[in-house]
């Protein structure tokens, strides 16, 4: 679902709607896809686990998508997505429920930024900043 | 390969500059398009509707911003170029030793949403090298990439990747427990399964009936002088309940820890730390075979580890 927010109902503070992600195996493989990353630890377990890894893993080209989902589900259709900064911390492993918390951090001139913070059982999986812009009335 | 050998090299690769641009297998194009916002559970209505993108300033359908990096992922059975700054780094601190890896920042700046049809192409660099550093994972290098996207000469995307290139094994060794183990009460009652863990015997006391007891206990009325009758165990029993501890701090261990009740083939149950197994992979019903750990010269303890 998609809620359009007023511009002018922004301010440093608001807070964004949480968005919970059930990463279950189906989650993580069609995204994996999705975003064509064949790397094996993204859909098969056995390899994974001979990799060190507890379980196959959401990618980060998931991870970048999902702030931007998580930005645009908020703004709207006519927020234009300008950057999304994301420092990786632990896995979001097969299994696992990501949630999603996100804070208007700064406003400046047109752009609007956000730090979301991403996470799951075993801690904070994304820290990200976002920029997201409305188009200028004159456009 | 000394430090400063490798940072010359890299000053090489970075001095090398961007790679060759190289075309995405395929245009932007809404099965793609529509393949991701299935998969991402996004319902932003401009990747695939066309009068609610141009509502939303677009000229028509666009891409989601954040799959510039799709457009020109190698695929399956793609391969890196032999100009790649990635691939060269990669054998550089491969061949170093620092051979695991793990990516910790991303950062995708979008100048424009992409169209339908438009052909993306990309070019990277190696744009940063810093190290030896210790991190938690152990010694390595942070590696910065930087990635543009562009259609013809516009630069529409940009991404600076970075990762850590670390040598296994190298990390902190694991914090020791802190505090001494807790040893066991030794009583008149108890001394022969203590005496017995230390000669390597799960002993389990037997009664004048010829029942067997464990724990043992005291009320047989014999003499002190007299021995307690005893059976030496197989050492081999099934789980039969178990607890996973997680709090409180136990002195001597690390947390979390599993006690397992095991059923002995002897038929008496007996409690013990159940070893070398994820606390969430334990079942009733699991083998075990009893291990015995040496706490000092008065004391071993008996502990449980599954059998193969």
């Amino acid at each position: 679902m998609t809620a359009i927010v007023e511009p002018t109902s922004i301010q440093i503070g608001t807070t964004l709607p949480d968005l919970v992600i059930t990463a279950d195996p189906t989650f993580v493989i069609s995204t994996a896809l999705a975003t064509r990353d064949f790397q094996d630890v993204h859909h098969d377990r056995d390899k994974a686990v001979a990799r060190g890894s507890k379980d196959i893993f959401v990618n980060i080209l998931t991870d970048t998508g999902l702030v931007q989902r998580f930005v645009t589900d908020w703004a709207g259709p006519r927020a234009r997505v300008k950057s999304i900064a994301l420092r990786l911390g632990v896995p979001l492993y097969a299994g696992d429920t990501l949630t999603l918390t996100g804070t208007v951090s700064a406003i400046e001139g047109d752009d609007i930024h956000i730090d979301v913070v991403g996470k799951d059982r075993l801690g904070d999986h994304i820290t990200a900043k976002a920029v997201i812009a409305y188009r200028s009335s004159h456009e | 390969m000394s430090p400063e050998a490798i940072v010359a090299e890299a000053e090489r690769i970075k001095a090398a500059g961007d790679c060759a641009p190289r075309l995405g297998r395929d245009p932007v194009n809404q099965p793609m398009i529509n393949n991701w916002v299935e998969a991402l559970g996004d319902t932003n209505p401009i990747y695939v509707d066309e009068a609610a993108a141009r509502d939303a300033g677009h000229p028509g359908i666009v891409a989601p911003p954040a799959m510039a990096q799709v457009w020109t992922m190698f695929g399956l059975n793609g391969f890196r170029p032999d100009d790649d700054p990635m691939g060269k780094a990669t054998e550089l601190l491969d061949a170093a030793g620092y051979t695991s890896v793990v990516a910790t920042d991303c950062q995708q700046t979008y100048h424009r949403y992409l169209n339908v049809g438009e052909q993306v192409s990309v070019t990277s660099r190696l744009s940063d090298i810093r190290g030896p550093k210790r991190t938690a994972l152990g010694e390595g290098w942070f590696i910065t990439f930087q990635t543009s996207w562009q259609v013809g000469d516009e630069v529409v995307a940009e991404m600076l990747f970075r990762l850590l290139k670390f040598a296994p094994g190298t990390g902190p060794a694991p914090e020791a427990p802190a505090g001494e183990r807790v040893t066991p009460l030794v009583s008149l009652d108890t001394e022969f399964f203590w005496a017995g863990t230390k000669a390597g015997e799960l002993r389990i006391q037997r009664l004048p009936d010829g029942s067997l007891r464990h724990p043992p206990i005291p009320a047989l009325w014999k003499d002190k002088s007299e021995q307690t009758d005893y059976v030496v165990a197989s050492g081999r029993g099934t789980v039969f309940s178990y607890v996973v501890h997680h709090a409180p701090k136990v002195p001597g261990r690390q947390l979390p820890f599993v006690v397992a009740l095991v059923e002995l083939e002897e038929g008496v149950r007996m409690l013990g730390e159940l070893r070398g197994i994820e606390p969430a992979d334990v079942q009733v019903g699991l083998p075990v075979q009893v291990g015995f750990e040496k706490l000092d010269d008065a004391a071993t303890l008996p502990f449980w580890q599954v059998t193969a």
